[in-house]
């Protein structure tokens, strides 16, 4: 297996076990050339790529444009704050505008689930989605899976919790049926108010409980809560939801092993973990963050490389 | 599909002992040569050079790596399959040094193309020399020569030079495969 199975990235449902792994074996060889002094290839140095961001991003954005010019593609950006959406454009018409003028790939972030496989139904550029609503975000769980897979050498076999806002998180989704589809056991952890009715369908395990699913856990992938998309009240205070459910140096301490801490970022210090949980030697956030660039690399190069075969 | 040995065992043993020999008359020493294997077939050749110059040259430490081309390919796009990509492993810096290049066959020179390109990002060497196994003449594109040779042969564009390997394959051998000639008669 040498090729991808689809032309798009729009989430990984649609991809299959072999798409995963032939990304993170990419991903490999990609981290061996960030870490060249001279950090660029010349694959994709005839193809234009145009980020279209109708939603903030400070991380995925930086990394999906540095894993672009790292491969020497043409890089135009696009946000929605600064352009002719604020005067009442549809989203297909400002994207077949921008393909009118010659885009071969398409990485987007929306704020509407399902934006971009409707997109990937109407136009013939590769999309890659960079997070739709709360639906999926394929790029952080490739990232999140190569970085386990970093740590431990094997996903197969291994437990990872994920905790927090659930209902809400996208990285969850995508997490969940990328770890399934690689053979590790998956168990969500949060208030009963942001973990989704029969989400257990999915091959999952639940629990109410953080130090339930941090005793049971290899890695603890926690996630922010997104108050932002939270239109009631799912919890009384931040302050109540810190005590109850934010994971803290002292409770990772208490356990019998050492465990695996990640975090997707943004962080919000105090509320979902602590500073000295996050900054502690069993954190692996910013590993998380330089490997998103080798894995963006690989999307990027596997999807160009299939695009004119 | 017909299919001819054109280098057997004994004779690519003798081979690569003589191209070690040529290459230590050029490099009396290995203080600033080193030796770096174009992946994915070159690396086996490469492997068996380094093997018998580290013999006749026991007491010097020969420095070799690996080299991907994968990135730098000028068919990424154009041709009518995916790449992926090999383990580029370079433990050594590579600038003021004296290069010898390494891959089995010498076909259109365009890998060799891509992989001056690829060197070049990891330093400037002093030079860059070539060693190949096999080069086929006839099917050049780009203006790039071998300056070691095992055999040089003349194979038209349709038939495939395949080198076996004792390690991977389980023997020494190089065949050229060519399809089947137009009977007449039938």
């Amino acid at each position: 297996m040498s090729a991808l199975s689809t032309k798009h990235l729009l989430g990984i449902k649609y991809i299959n076990t072999e798409d995963i792994h032939l990304i993170l074996q990419t991903a490999k060889e990609f981290k061996e050339v960030i870490n060249r002094p001279i950090k660029k290839v010349p694959s994709l140095r005839d193809v234009t790529i145009a980020n279209l961001f109708f939603e903030n991003s400070t991380r995925t954005r930086i990394s999906f444009e540095l894993a672009q010019k790292r491969l020497s593609a043409d890089v135009i950006n696009f946000s929605a704050s600064a352009s002719s959406v604020k005067k009442g454009e549809t989203l297909l018409d400002t994207v077949n505008n921008i393909l009118a003028m010659k885009v071969d790939m398409i990485v987007m972030r929306h704020s509407a689930v399902g934006a971009p496989m409707f997109l990937s139904n109407k136009i013939e550029a590769n999309i890659i989605n960079a997070g739709d609503g709360t639906h999926e975000h394929p790029t952080q769980a490739l990232l999140d899976a190569y970085s386990i897979k970093e740590k431990f050498g094997e996903l197969k076999g291994l437990r990872v919790a994920i905790l927090g806002d659930i209902r809400h998180s996208r990285v969850a989704l995508s997490n969940i049926y990328c770890l399934t589809k690689m053979g590790a056991e998956v168990m969500l952890a949060g208030p009963p108010t942001l973990i989704p009715k029969y989400i257990e369908s999915l091959g999952v395990k639940v629990t109410y409980h953080v130090k339930e699913a941090l005793a049971w856990c290899d890695v603890a992938n926690i996630l922010r809560i997104q108050l932002e998309r939270q239109d009631i009240k799912y919890f009384p205070s931040l302050r109540e939801y810190s005590l109850y459910y934010g994971v803290t140096k002292d409770m990772l301490d208490a356990l019998n092993k050492k465990i695996v801490i990640m975090h997707p970022g943004p962080i919000n210090r105090g509320v979902e973990i602590s500073s000295d949980a996050a900054d502690s030697g069993q954190s692996i956030i910013l590993d998380q963050v330089e490997n998103g660039v080798a894995v963006r690399m690989a999307i990027l190069f596997l999807l160009a490389g299939r695009s004119l075969s | 599909m017909q299919s001819r040995v054109i280098l057997d065992q004994t004779q690519i043993a003798l081979i690569i002992d003589r191209l070690c020999y040529q290459i230590s008359e050029t490099h009396k020493t290995f203080q600033d040569t080193v030796i770096i294997g174009v992946q994915p077939r070159g690396v086996d050749l490469a492997e068996r050079i380094v093997a018998r110059l580290q013999y006749i040259f026991p007491h010097e430490k020969i420095q070799y790596g690996k080299l991907d081309i994968t990135f730098y390919r000028d068919d990424f796009r154009r041709a009518d399959r995916a790449f992926s990509p090999s383990v580029t492993d370079i433990p050594f810096s590579i600038e003021q040094k004296n290069v010898i290049l390494i891959d089995d066959v010498l076909f259109t020179g365009r890998t060799i193309r891509s992989a001056l390109d690829a060197l070049l990002d990891y330093g400037r060497p002093k030079d860059v020399e070539l060693v190949v196994l096999i080069d086929r003449r006839l099917q050049r594109h780009v203006p790039i020569q071998a300056k070691y040779i095992g055999k040089t042969i003349d194979s038209i564009i349709s038939e495939k030079v395949k080198v076996y390997w004792q390690k991977k394959d389980g023997v020494d051998k190089i065949e050229i495969i060519s399809e089947p000639k137009l009977n007449l008669n039938n």
